[in-house]
């Protein structure tokens, strides 16, 4: 397999007990593409990025991320990658600055660590808050402060579970913004969301049922091949029925 | 590396700091258990509420009541005038035992039957009372006799270390010693658990930092805490219970850190193996808790023990501890006698991290 | 039955912070109710108000002519709540947990079989009845923490983002079900931090740090949109975004999946120049229209300009 691609993946099974969770699933992410990835609730999805992001070994099938194996180059793959996952997984008891501190040093930060910190609070917007305990930030701004923490080690993946959920428009385009601008960047970005309106951002889509993949495309040839006017109406006519 | 595990310790303190009332609690916790069962468990019996039926009334009768108070073993609470109110005090508890003293008692010069009727509802009470009863009713008759009687064997027993018998200075260094590996074993088992539960743990996952770093990372501040809760608990131990201090505290203090680490390995090992912080609690609980109360030799002699729990005690810490602090306290021993219980312990702490470590997955399943 | 919901003039407060302010809201028997506004905005302190779980600092609830705090036992009674993160016993069946309900709300046990028939029915859920709740999907879930509020038959819904984190099908079947328990007479009031979903709503209110802003049908109030909106298709929407913005063209650019909602400067009469702009960074416009605003359009706006 050659490198350039930042995830490929071909026949990935993952079965707990009888049940097969993800199968046979195959698809490659290009350097610097926003993937989006859709599906019902228990289509494997969150199975999926745990796998790619070395949390979870797969059953079968091979999957490279950032060009390393899942199977036997987990360590490389983690300094590659940046992940947030669906449940908010902060330091509630912790400040904002407290916890951005605490990933810096995970990450190996130290060297400039304040001027690191200081352009971490000007670039997040976190500022306001940068004393606080995160606890007492109201839900956009702890997503904002996920994320923040993921990329701080400037990593060329990001894998993103739900990141919106629950949040509301005006937090989510902001959320948004800072996605467009890390893919703009350069950065890889792997999303998996319920808001379809967010799919249609996504420079491609694959959409996964019942552990496996049943679309996989553009948002605009998903739409033009089941010829509906949005990701939403294509999205519940493949997975109804 | 370094890093890494600094990241995990600072933030492990700010833990701590940011969360008084468990701090408190952690601190509280050894501290109200050593009053509580410090005087709750105590083998000597001490001013018994005692009855007096005198139906002689005569100076000698009184004489013998007298020698009774005089002990400290007994208190007169309660004067009775006929039997049937020995029972009823009994029975409201107002009394532990009542001595009767018969009619004739300073005129006859006869063997007297004293009766002495005591509560049995709790027998281990009840046999001593009675010991002790005869003990002081041998003793006052002996100071009566007309011609003294001098036997012909006497047992002059000399006792060493703790010279007062008071049990208080035999059982509270092993309280600390249960008490503390309860705490700790607590402290480390819990931290852990609680980021599987809430999530957070998945996410250093996600990083390059090993099952190592975050051992390391996770038990040292809790070295430093489970110290501070060791010296809280001796200072308590000293001023309140007046257990002696015969050896150096610096020394105990060293060596403490041992039992602490060993204790800390325990929640460690504990917490890699649940999901969740209420089994982590369960399990360090009882799993410290019981084989450092019965099989360390802090109430039950280990060499009274069957064969197969002399086996098994070799691997309860508590039971080197227990040698350490009793021999520095009350045996006034050093560094040198006890430095191989140290070993013992550094032993076992660092086997049980090393399967933690080995054991623990930087995955999510298993 | 008179199963209205009245919220007069209500005030909450948690230490320093003013999490509720003047809050009046009529929600009348059988209606569904849409709350919406950003994080934080004092949604889940009005439901837990209603239920009786936090108390009044001023102002008067009434549910369904019971006034609280003095009739809680009768509302609580009436009420079915939903809390965000609803807990099902994870180890109990689905039929377990809502035997469990049915008891807990003392539904007499000759009742407790058909009804529960009837709402394994209602919520698609009957093949799994046997089936733990921790092994459900999210969307199977959150219907069967909905059909255990059901067994007592309350004739007042609050629920609090019931649909957060669900997919799109099952959102849809959810919001199914709503309207059919509207239909039977239910009143229904619902937080979502859906857009769509508020718009299925028959009213709906607006709270913004602890105050209502506006209030009304989500078909009509987008109307109140102050300027003219104009929606682009093209290709590469985020550049194209950016490139408006930039252009001191537009007063503000938003994208709306795979198009972009403009509300033009005042000075700008058509949305020609904004063709123009485009077309010489190398952007292809699609089509280029007037459009009505959409609620999400009037939710920006009426942040953006709430500070």
């Amino acid at each position: 397999m050659t490198d350039s691609f930042a995830v490929q993946v071909r026949d990935l099974c993952k079965k707990f007990g009888s049940f097969t969770a993800v199968d046979h699933v195959s698809f490659e992410v290009g350097k610097g593409e926003i993937f989006g990835f859709l599906g019902a609730n228990g289509a494997g999805k969150t199975t999926t990025i745990r796998m790619l992001c070395g949390l979870l070994l797969p059953t079968s099938g091979i999957a490279r991320v950032a060009g390393y194996d899942v199977y036997t180059q987990s360590d490389r793959i983690k300094s590659s990658i940046g992940y947030m996952s669906q449940k908010f997984s902060l330091y509630d008891d912790l400040t904002v600055v407290e916890n951005v501190e605490f990933y810096a040093g995970i990450y190996g930060l130290n060297r400039d660590r304040k001027t690191a910190l200081k352009r971490t609070r000007e670039e997040s917007g976190l500022g306001d808050f940068w004393n606080r305990l995160t606890r007492d930030l109201p839900l956009g701004w702890k997503q904002r402060l996920a994320l923040t923490c993921a990329v701080l080690h400037r990593p060329p993946i990001l894998f993103l579970d739900e990141p919106t959920s629950g949040v509301d428009p005006i937090s989510r385009r902001r959320f948004w913004q800072t996605i467009y601008d890390l893919a703009e960047q350069g950065t890889t970005v792997f999303v998996t969301t319920h808001f379809m309106d967010e799919a249609e951002y996504c420079t491609r889509l694959m959409i996964l049922y019942q552990g496996r993949v049943i679309a996989l495309g553009t948002p605009a040839e998903l739409k033009a091949e089941y010829k509906k006017p949005t990701i939403q109406e294509t999205f519940i006519h493949l997975v109804d029925r | 590396m370094v890093s890494r595990i600094a990241a995990i310790m600072i933030k492990e303190f700010f833990h701590i700091l940011r969360d008084p009332r468990s701090l408190a609690i952690i601190f509280l916790l050894p501290i109200i258990m050593i009053l509580l069962f410090g005087y709750a468990i105590t083998f000597d019996i001490r001013e018994i509420p005692l009855g007096l039926l005198d139906h002689d009334r005569s100076t000698e009768s009184r004489a013998l009541a007298q020698s009774f108070a005089a002990s400290g073993y007994f208190r007169i609470v309660k004067i009775l005038s006929n039997p049937s109110e020995i029972e009823t005090a009994i029975r409201r508890r107002e009394i532990w035992a009542a001595l009767v003293i018969p009619a004739d008692f300073e005129k006859s010069r006869q063997t007297h039957a004293v009766q002495v009727v005591i509560d049995g509802s709790n027998a281990n009470t009840a046999i001593i009372i009675g010991n002790t009863a005869q003990a002081l009713l041998l003793d006052y008759s002996l100071t009566r006799l007309q011609t003294p009687m001098n036997p012909l064997f006497r047992i002059e027993p000399r006792i060493l270390y703790n010279p007062a018998l008071k049990s208080t200075n035999f059982i509270v260094p092993g309280l600390v010693a249960v008490f503390l590996l309860m705490v700790c074993a607590l402290l480390t088992s819990i931290t852990i658990a609680r980021e599987k539960e809430t999530g957070t743990l998945e996410q250093i996952l996600v990083s390059p930092i090993t099952a190592l770093e975050i051992i390391i990372g996770k038990t040292t501040p809790y070295i430093i805490l489970g110290f501070l809760v060791a010296v809280a608990v001796l200072i308590f131990a000293k001023v309140v219970f007046s257990v002696p201090f015969r050896g150096k505290p610096l020394e105990l203090m060293v060596l403490s850190l041992f039992y602490i680490y060993a204790s800390l390995s325990i929640g460690v090992f504990v917490s890699t193996r649940v999901r969740t912080q209420q089994v982590a609690l369960m399990v360090s609980l009882v799993g410290t808790l019981l084989p450092s109360i019965f099989l360390s030799g802090f109430i039950y002699p280990i060499a009274s023990m069957p064969h197969f729990l002399r086996i098994l005690s070799l691997v309860v810490p508590a039971r080197y501890y227990l040698q350490i602090i009793r021999g520095i306290m009350l045996k006034g021993i050093g560094f040198n006698e006890l430095v191989w219980y140290a070993a013992v312990l550094f032993l076992f702490g660092s086997v049980l991290l090393g399967i933690s470590i080995k054991s623990f997955q930087t995955k999510l399943e298993g | 039955m008179k199963n209205d919901l009245c919220i007069e003039a209500v005030g909450k407060r948690f230490g320093a912070v003013q999490a509720l302010n003047d809050v009046s809201l009529n929600i009348r028997p059988g209606e569904l109710f849409g709350l919406i506004g950003p994080d934080g905005a004092g949604k889940t302190t009005l439901l837990r108000l209603l239920t009786g779980l936090l108390s009044l600092d001023e102002g008067g609830i009434t549910v369904a002519g019971h006034a609280l705090p003095q009739e809680l036992g009768v509302v609580r009674s009436l009420v079915g709540y939903m809390p965000q993160r609803f807990s099902l016993y994870p180890d109990l069946s689905v039929v377990e947990n809502l035997l469990f309900f049915a008891r807990l709300f003392r539904v007499p046990s000759d009742q407790r079989h058909t009804r529960m028939q009837r709402l394994l029915r209602f919520s698609k859920l009957e093949p799994f009845t046997r089936r733990r709740a921790q092994a459900l999907s999210g969307g199977m879930k959150q219907k069967l923490a909905l059909s255990c509020i059901l067994m007592h038959t309350p004739q007042v819904l609050l629920l609090d983002e019931p649909t957060t984190g669900v997919d799109p099908v099952s959102r849809r079947e959810f919001w199914k079900i709503l309207r059919e328990l509207r239909n039977d007479g239910v009143t229904l009031l619902v937080t979502t931090p859906y857009m769509d979903e508020a718009e299925q709503c028959d009213r709906i209110a607006f709270l913004h740090q602890g105050t209502i802003i506006v209030e009304g049908d989500p078909r009509r109030l987008p109307d109140s949109y102050p300027a003219p909106l104009v929606e682009i298709r093209c290709t590469d929407v985020v550049r194209a975004a950016q490139i408006l913005q930039d252009s001191g063209a537009a007063e503000s650019v938003q994208i709306f999946g795979d198009r972009l909602h403009v509300v033009m400067t005042s000075e700008a009469h058509t949305s020609e120049p904004l063709r123009e702009i485009l077309r010489k960074r190398g952007i292809a416009v699609e089509t280029i229209r007037q459009v009505d605003a959409a609620i999400e359009d009037l939710f920006v706006h009426l942040i953006r300009s709430h500070p």
